[in-house]
């Protein structure tokens, strides 16, 4: 355990300057910025919104590119970032030469991938947030604060992130056994093209397929839009679907398979 | 013994690269590993830091089983594999920093370990920009971080200027002599090895041709009496048919094998008696460069 710790803060201490790191922190600030200024411009048009629906409005806008571009991009670059820095440097051999167990190290840097997807959503949900309420600071008639989403939101995100850890997973792998970035990227773009075609036209096996998970998880997002003016709307998300579990499966026999590759690897 | 392998095999594929090699490196010595490009000394190497799997054979260090005490055995072992491992987008005293994190070695030593590699002035500098003679100097220091008993280095020396390659050796040295540690220096330069090795393994198609002290090596290689005359090549036949045994004629020189020194006299006043005027004639050590390519090259 000694050995994930040191290895998982070596990590974090390596990737600070990186814009593998800082892309997961960049990216949801900037994303949620811009949609910020798009709406104080036409706070006008968007006055006679109910709260609910405003919300759904500005956190849709990401969730909506999220599920299938966004959210697979994001994993495919960070898991690239995290295996490159030592494909760069030349440094799997010192890494696996430390006194410390090779299931650490490659824990650790398993783990690392994890937390990095996991930040940049966390920051999504606390920018969307932060962003929503400033604006009903500056512009009293934008409703935000009749309508409190913040539990929603972060439900939401969290089952994006449950549903992201099989593509991960697979990512990650890809990563670490191809040194260039072709391959990975090349490899994910198609499966996540796939896997949006296959979500997006309701393919009853499409939970199998980690690749359409993102947007699967996004279904929940569908019952908010259909809700009733009259009656008092919500949106519950269903956190353990079918399509979480497979997910996580994907993930859990991805990092074992993983961990044995890199045992037999000779280490260049 | 620091490192003993016993029938130690590897083989990539089809190949075999390493072939039961039976290394023995005592403690407190620089043990020279010495091959051509190609010749297993990497991939023996690899083996010895448990980065490739011991297919055949095994690998005792510090008198303990590799594969049965990884941790216990790497903790104590300083490696520069090839070249150095380097962040090149974190500064020189970064990467230290970050390999004192791993090791959990207090910072203080980072420090330390940049004045003895003469970084300290580039210590704030990308890694990246560093010369190359900079990152083996650097990939040295995070070598010894750990202040190990054990180093082993993969041609430490490449890329160096003649400076570079003096403070190297001389650093080595130090370390042996004054702190009592073991160094496991590979390379395909004899003359660099022979200058501070005490002890030397000769590795070719990854077979050990040779493996024992310095002074061994030496003493393999016969001396000769070389012989400059004006006309060397009728001296050479006049030697031969007194039964001296000559090795080699040339233009300006004859050699003949070395046994005593009355033999070299006899030599001279044959010669002199036969109206063949002697230049000079001394007592010639075959050099080891020639040795090593003797024994490397296939006959």
């Amino acid at each position: 355990m000694k050995g994930f710790i040191l290895s998982f803060r070596s990590e974090f201490y390596k990737t600070r300057k990186t814009m593998g790191f800082w892309s997961a922190v960049l990216l949801p600030l900037l994303l949620c910025l811009l949609l910020f200024i798009g709406f104080f411009n036409k706070s006008d048009q968007l006055a006679q919104l109910p709260g609910f629906m405003l919300w759904l409005r500005f956190a849709g806008a990401i969730l909506g590119v999220m599920g299938s571009l966004l959210l697979p991009m994001l994993i495919i670059f960070i898991a690239y970032s995290v295996n490159s820095i030592e494909h760069k440097a030349d440094t799997w051999k010192t890494l696996f030469s430390l006194p410390i167990p090779k299931l650490s190290v490659y824990a650790a840097k398993y783990f690392y991938a994890f937390f990095l997807v996991l930040l940049c959503l966390a920051l999504f949900v606390v920018f969307t947030l932060g962003f929503g309420n400033l604006l009903s600071v500056l512009k009293p008639s934008l409703k935000f604060n009749e309508y409190n989403i913040a539990n929603t939101l972060s439900h939401l995100y969290f089952k994006l992130f449950l549903s992201s850890l099989g593509i991960l997973s697979i990512q990650f792998l890809l990563s670490l056994l191809f040194r260039d970035f072709l391959k990975p990227m090349g490899i994910g773009f198609i499966c996540t093209i796939t896997g949006v075609i296959l979500a997006g036209n309701g393919w009853t096996y499409a939970y199998l397929f980690p690749y359409s998970h993102p947007l699967l998880a996004l279904k929940a997002l569908q019952q908010g839009k259909e809700a009733h003016p009259g009656s008092m709307p919500s949106i519950t998300v269903d956190m353990l679907t079918k399509d979480t579990w497979v997910s996580l499966a994907v993930a859990v026999a991805v990092f074992i398979i993983g961990y044995f590759i890199v045992l037999k690897k000779s280490v260049k | 013994m620091v490192i003993s392998t016993e029938g130690l095999t590897f083989t990539f594929g089809q190949q075999k690269v390493v072939k039961s090699l039976s290394l023995n490196v005592p403690e407190g010595s620089i043990y020279g590993f010495l091959g051509p490009n190609g010749a297993g000394k990497t991939t023996t190497i690899k083996l010895l830091l448990n980065l490739l799997q011991t297919q055949e054979g095994n690998i005792k260090i510090f008198d303990k089983d590799l594969r049965s005490n990884r941790i216990e055995i790497l903790s104590q072992i300083g490696s520069l594999i090839e070249q150095p491992a380097i962040y090149a987008h974190l500064s020189g005293k970064e990467n230290l920093l970050n390999r004192a994190l791993l090791l959990e070695v207090p910072t203080q030593r980072v420090d330390d370990m940049l004045k003895l590699v003469h970084l300290t002035d580039a210590a704030h500098k990308k890694a990246g920009q560093y010369s190359l003679g900079m990152k083996q100097r650097l990939g040295i220091a995070l070598a010894l971080l750990s202040d190990p008993k054990l180093l082993i280095l993969d041609e430490p020396t490449n890329g160096l200027d003649p400076n570079g390659i003096i403070e190297i050796r001389e650093l080595l040295i130090r370390l042996v002599t004054q702190h009592q540690k073991t160094v496991f220096i590979s390379s395909h330069l004899l003359a660099e090895i022979e200058k501070m090795a005490t002890h030397v393994g000769i590795i070719n198609y990854g077979e050990l041709l040779f493996q024992g002290s310095i002074n061994d090596l030496a003493s393999l290689s016969q001396p000769l009496v070389q012989i400059e005359a004006n006309n060397t090549v009728d001296a050479a036949n006049l030697l031969t048919r007194n039964n001296f045994n000559v090795t080699e004629v040339n233009d300006h020189h004859l050699f003949a094998t070395y046994t005593s020194k009355q033999q070299m006299g006899e030599i001279n006043s044959l010669l002199n008696k036969n109206g063949y005027t002697v230049y000079s004639i001394n007592k010639q050590q075959k050099d080891l460069e020639k040795l090593f390519l003797d024994i490397t090259q296939p006959a």
